[in-house]
């Protein structure tokens, strides 16, 4: 007779079980992917395609006549998103490289959890401190008005980009080969040649990646720019100027549109744009990756 | 032993039953304009009633108004009116929609207090909010560009400076902030913005902003938000009542409801509504509540 093998079949058993994990994990993106499109076409049937994409304002519960223009909310996610990494990215790097070359083994520890806890504190937090320590401050140092505008919500999506740029860089780094180093050392280079020639280009793809992912966050940062960057649908034309984000307007608007207006469904025409563009900076900084965790092996 | 343990069990069960029934709660949401007043209304009415539970949340009239449509609150808090649109949706939904006005609040023009601009007619107001308008020498003040500071489009109080005061669009530059409470903290520390929160917010915010005083036109006389009699007879310009929105089906179906609504509208709830700092129904307000006949 022959024996049945149990352990196969537990085998069997918990491998179906990860691949139902993982399905489901698709699934559910690839559900709510549906949804957003096949809400958003609703909208393309009534408003064109080209108001959506090349006009500037959006007021869709307008006095005279509704429109429907996202330029205005586009530019206000880019001009956050690049001041925002235009102070993530040299802090976050700079405090990466210190963490893994020249923190002691004891300081490493103490703080790690504490650029963790960075990722913690709740965006409507953050926007509260926006409206109530950083504008003012601003205001006085600039001499504005106001300090609700595209530099405080920059500031502060920056702080909530830092500890994934931070972690990854770090993690980059240390993965770079003991030998490299070594061989540097051995060459005769000093410790900052070593770092800047050796390290951190074996790292690049790694805190590219890493800054990828940190710049995900910032464009689908809610809260905090709505609270603080003043949240108007005008065109910037500097810093100093509110912005009204794509993220900020569906939060504000959903809420309390009639379903099925014209405005319901523009609304995730909106959601449509956020959701490709996301996708795409996500998926580069997947195949980044990938590409440098398959040419270390 | 076996039969006791099974009766006891399907005891325990019933009298579990039993208390979430007792402690059913009543869902009231919407306006932020009025989430302190309702709170402060629900509140001594649970102290009145310690069995009853009301939860209180904003999110905006228009946040209010649909989910009462979609059955997700028992009452709606809504600082304008209930609009055709939202009525058909109620309809279709199977509601009978009723708004009831609870109080009456004057909507306050607000600026720093060392802003020297102290008055302001309707149309100045509507024309810095429509963008016509965009400095302050324009009328009476110095030569500083106005920062204009208003609510997001999910407020009633949005809505209603929309269509009463401007009769138009708002200006693209407006900040549009989330609440009235930050408007009144944007106003704080900008000497030259301006905003409209509210009368019931003037209470809590001291000397930290203060109210210009609003004529109909230029050549009339100038009134104040903060003077009772001059907001219940109708002087100052820019008053508006506070609705709750209810289905008519409800208020004899769901006892709770209807007791609520009776509190806020008896002496006591009308005693609390002018200790909040907004007014008591009167005048044309209160002849539109009693017209309802709801038989309180």
């Amino acid at each position: 007779m022959k024996k049945i093998n149990f352990n196969k079949i537990e085998d069997k058993i918990l491998e179906f079980l990860f691949f139902l994990s993982g399905f489901f994990v698709i699934l559910a993106l690839s559900g709510i992917f549906l949804l957003v499109l096949k809400t958003a076409l609703q909208a393309l049937k009534n408003i064109p395609i080209s108001e959506f994409l090349f006009k500037f304002y959006w007021n869709p519960t307008s006095y005279t006549k509704p429109t429907y223009g996202m330029l205005s909310m586009i530019m206000g996610t880019f001009i956050i998103t690049f001041f925002a990494l235009l102070f993530a990215i040299p802090i976050g790097i700079a405090s990466a490289i210190f963490i893994s070359e020249i923190a002691s083994h004891k300081f490493k520890e103490f703080i790690k959890p504490i650029i963790e806890l960075l990722a913690a504190i709740p965006s409507v937090v953050l926007g509260f401190f926006g409206i109530v320590v950083l504008g003012p401050y601003l205001a006085k140092i600039f001499n504005l008005n106001t300090g609700l505008n595209a530099l405080n919500g920059s500031i502060l999506v920056s702080i909530i980009a830092l500890p994934t740029i931070i972690s990854i860089s770090e993690d980059a780094l240390n993965r770079v080969p003991k030998s490299y180093e070594e061989a540097s050392y051995a060459l005769g280079a000093t410790k900052f040649q070593t770092l800047l020639k050796i390290k951190i280009p074996s790292a690049m793809s790694g805190i590219i990646s890493g800054c990828l992912l940190g710049m995900g966050r910032i464009i689908g940062e809610t809260m905090t720019v709505l609270m603080a960057a003043g949240c108007a649908a005008s065109i910037p034309k500097s810093i100093f100027d509110p912005v009204r984000p794509m993220t900020a307007t569906i939060a504000i608007e959903l809420g309390e549109v009639a379903f099925n207006t014209d405005h319901y469904y523009a609304l995730f025409v909106v959601g449509l744009v956020l959701f490709i563009i996301t996708f795409i900076i996500n998926l580069i900084a997947d195949m980044i990756l990938y590409k440098y965790q398959h040419s270390r092996r | 032993m076996k039969v006791k343990t099974i009766i006891s069990l399907i005891l325990t069960l019933f009298a579990g039953v039993t208390i979430l029934q007792s402690q059913q709660m009543l869902k009231v949401k919407g306006s932020d304009t009025m989430v302190n007043l309702v709170q402060a209304l629900a509140e001594s009415y649970m102290e009145k009633y310690p069995e009853k539970v009301i939860s209180v949340s904003g999110g905006g009239s228009g946040t209010g108004i649909a989910s009462i449509i979609n059955r997700q609150c028992d009452i709606a808090n809504s600082s304008r009116e209930i609009k055709t649109k939202e009525v058909f949706q109620a309809k279709q939904n199977g509601l009978d929609p009723l708004q009831i006005p609870i109080a009456i609040d004057a909507l306050a023009i607000v600026v720093n207090p060392n802003n020297p601009v102290k008055k302001l007619t309707v149309e100045e107001v509507g024309a810095i909010y429509a963008g016509k308008i965009k400095n302050w020498k324009e009328v009476g003040g110095p030569n500083k560009p106005i920062t204009l500071y208003g609510r997001q489009p999910n407020s009633g109080t949005y809505d209603f400076m929309k269509d009463v005061v401007i009769k138009g669009d708002y200006s693209k530059e407006m900040r549009e902030m989330n609440g009235t409470s930050q408007i009144v903290e944007a106003l704080k520390t900008d000497i030259s913005g301006i905003g409209y929160v509210g009368v019931g917010y003037l209470r809590d915010a001291g000397n930290e902003i203060s109210p210009v005083e609003i004529a109909r036109k230029k050549g009339e006389k100038y009134y104040d938000p903060l003077n009772v009699q001059d907001v219940l007879n109708g002087n100052y310009p820019i008053t508006r009542a506070l609705y709750q929105i209810v289905d008519k089906k409800q208020i004899n179906k769901n006892k709770e409801v209807k007791n609520f609504l009776k509190f806020e509208l008896s002496e006591d709830g009308q005693k609390i509504v002018e200790e909040m700092g907004f007014y008591r129904l009167a005048g044309k307000y209160l002849e539109m509540k009693n017209k309802l006949g709801l038989g309180f």
